[in-house]
């Protein structure tokens, strides 16, 4: 559908276009990468620990390492169900979308949001409509790879 | 040490991924889905593991660590079964982050109730 | 009789008069500076209901009743129930009008709905087919947040220019007699598109609608801003505002005294809501409510309304396509 101006105005697209480029706000970059920084960074510095203390445990890295993301993708879940998540991400914007917590905070506020339309037909089927993309692409991105490497090298 | 390099490391990341949110026009879903895309690239070649070496949960815990892990258990498998491993190593390594996640989400769903 | 003028306007003769309101506000609005003006707040989002939607009808449904009673009307009085909200399929009004059961024209202008309900119970009305007529419109911060972004417990930051859904509902009833304010022209909307596409930038792409309905309003009755006391934007919202005043100054209008719902629900310093007030009852909760009250008391006596709405869905957005919108005015004379 094409653009269509009212008549009635003198004003010309760009005219609008510089206009709404002026006026709207922008988001203020650095603070927002300072608290992204700051609250990323803490989330992974707390899966370190849970890391060295599954380690303590005796578990192989590769083990410790699943206990901890499956550990973190727990707190993140229970903090969407407490209702508490959205608050948080609301101020440390991608600090908690781009660790796992984001991830499960897609999952569980899916499954939260859906619940009403059902067990099957809301919370269950809906549970991956925004974490989907992650793992369809995920998954396309490492069956290339592994086509090329397994017959090309 | 470890946690000093955790939390540079993991904080680098998301300050990225802020930086996208507010630059870019694509919305969250299409940047986490990059960011997976990435690690799965970055995870072939082998950069990525020496990344979380470095890092550890700095770097195992930003999502982009997913597309990774899907691309080492696909590799893992296919240079043990041959071709067939493309496929039987998807979620070697991944299956536990993708279960935790339906089974909490699962479980909290039925507890809790969306507050608006 | 009505006379047609120009494209958009119709002068309505005799003119019906808006004799009674009611608005209903949510747990954000009962915080803003507006709440004493309004009938009935609700602290709980969920408003005792199951569901988001549920509580979304049970406001309109409860504000609807409100004004029949502040009206001294009952359900069979009523000749037409015109009302409109944001979810599919307008199930809040068409379940509101299953329990109301008053014969029910449903509409959809989005957040314009306010407007063309009540213009077309004041055609209704003026036309002397029908001698009162409720019109009403609600939204939800919740259902809408479900149905048009995401899940509303999922976290990501707003940008600062995103507006925040007005959960409430507001209805007027329009009867040919009666006090209070008459409701003397209408001037309905053109879609028009300038190509705005982020569905959270919704304040600026409506401005130009506003604009241009308000220029056809001034030009086809031979008006100027100065005729009215005050002229009021729905839901345009900090930078939809600004956007539009910019568009008036460069089309050669001023706009002394111009205010904008979006802006006033809300205390904008205080309340997390960024850019202001959006939905259908961010203009119904304010003009039904605050700004008719002063019209009652003569604090007004000439209000322009213009109500502003963006008609895309999710669907043709993520199909690339740019946000069509229109306003529709009405002018309140006491």
């Amino acid at each position: 559908m094409a653009p269509r101006i009212p008549s009635r105005l003198k004003l010309t697209q760009q005219e609008f276009d510089q206009i709404t480029q002026k006026i709207t706000p922008r988001p203020p970059l650095a603070r927002n990468a300072v608290i992204a920084f700051l609250s990323g960074g803490l989330i992974c510095l707390i899966g370190q620990l849970l890391q060295n203390l599954y380690a303590s445990f005796g578990y192989s890295t590769q083990e410790a390492s699943s206990a901890t993301v499956s550990t973190v993708i727990f707190i993140g879940s229970l903090l969407t169900g407490l209702g508490v998540f959205d608050q948080i991400a609301r101020f440390a914007g991608a600090g908690t979308a781009v660790p796992v917590t984001g991830f499960a905070n897609s999952l569980t506020s899916a499954a939260l949001e859906f619940k009403k339309e059902g067990l099957v037909t809301g919370l269950s089927s809906k549970m991956f409509t925004l974490a989907g993309s992650v793992i369809v692409l995920g998954v396309v991105t490492a069956f290339v790879a592994g086509i090329i490497k397994s017959l090309f090298l | 040490m470890d946690y000093l390099t955790a939390f540079v490391v993991g904080g680098l990341f998301c300050l990225l991924g802020q930086l996208l949110f507010d630059l870019t026009p694509f919305s969250p879903g299409h940047i986490l889905a990059g960011f997976v895309v990435a690690g799965g690239v970055l995870g072939s070649v082998g950069v990525y593991d020496r990344l979380i070496e470095f890092a550890g949960a700095g770097a195992s815990l930003p999502i982009a660590s997913f597309g990774n892990s899907l691309v080492k258990g696909v590799l893992l498998e296919a240079e043990r079964h041959g071709l067939i491993g493309v496929l039987t190593g998807m979620f070697e390594l991944t299956s536990s982050g993708i279960a935790a996640g339906i089974v909490f989400s699962f479980f909290i769903a039925l507890i809790f109730n969306p507050r608006g | 009789m009505s006379q047609r003028v120009g494209t958009q306007s119709v002068l309505l003769d005799p003119p019906p008069y808006l004799s009674a309101t009611a608005t209903v506000g949510g747990p954000m609005e009962g915080q803003g500076p507006l709440a004493g003006d309004m009938d009935r707040i609700y602290n709980r989002l969920l408003a005792g209901e199951k569901s988001f939607e549920a509580a979304e009808l049970k406001m309109l449904e409860e504000c609807c009743l409100l004004a029949l009673g502040k009206g001294n009307l009952n359900v069979d009085e009523i000749d037409y129930f015109i009302a409109g909200d944001l979810l599919n399929q307008t199930i809040s009004s068409g379940f509101s009008a299953l329990k109301l059961s008053i014969p029910y024209l449903g509409v959809y202008g989005a957040c314009s709905t306010l407007n063309l309900a009540l213009s077309l119970g004041a055609l209704l009305v003026a036309g002397g087919v029908a001698q009162h007529v409720m019109a009403a419109t609600s939204s939800h911060n919740s259902s809408a947040e479900r149905q048009y972004r995401y899940p509303t417990e999922y976290g990501f930051k707003r940008p600062p220019h995103a507006q925040w859904t007005v959960t409430g509902a507001g209805a007027g009833i329009i009867s040919r007699e009666g006090g209070g304010p008459k409701i003397t022209a209408i001037t309905t909307g053109k879609v028009v598109d300038l190509g705005v596409k982020d569905p959270l930038a919704l304040g600026a792409a409506m401005a130009p609608a506003a604009a241009s309905t308000l220029i056809s309003h001034f030009q086809e009755l031979e008006r100027d801003p100065s005729y009215y006391d005050l002229i009021l934007t729905g839901d345009l919202g900090q930078v939809g505002r600004q956007v539009y005043q910019e568009i008036m100054v460069r089309e050669g209008y001023s706009l002394p005294r111009y205010h904008d719902c979006g802006t006033m629900i809300y205390n904008l310093e205080r309340q997390p809501v960024d850019a202001g007030g959006s939905g259908c009852a961010c203009i119904a909760v304010v003009a039904l409510g605050h700004i008719y009250q002063r019209i009652r008391r003569g604090e007004f006596n000439r209000v322009l309304l213009v109500a502003t709405g963006a008609l895309h869905s999710p669907t043709t957005c993520l199909q690339g396509n740019s946000i069509p919108v229109i306003a529709h005015a009405l002018a309140l004379e006491n």
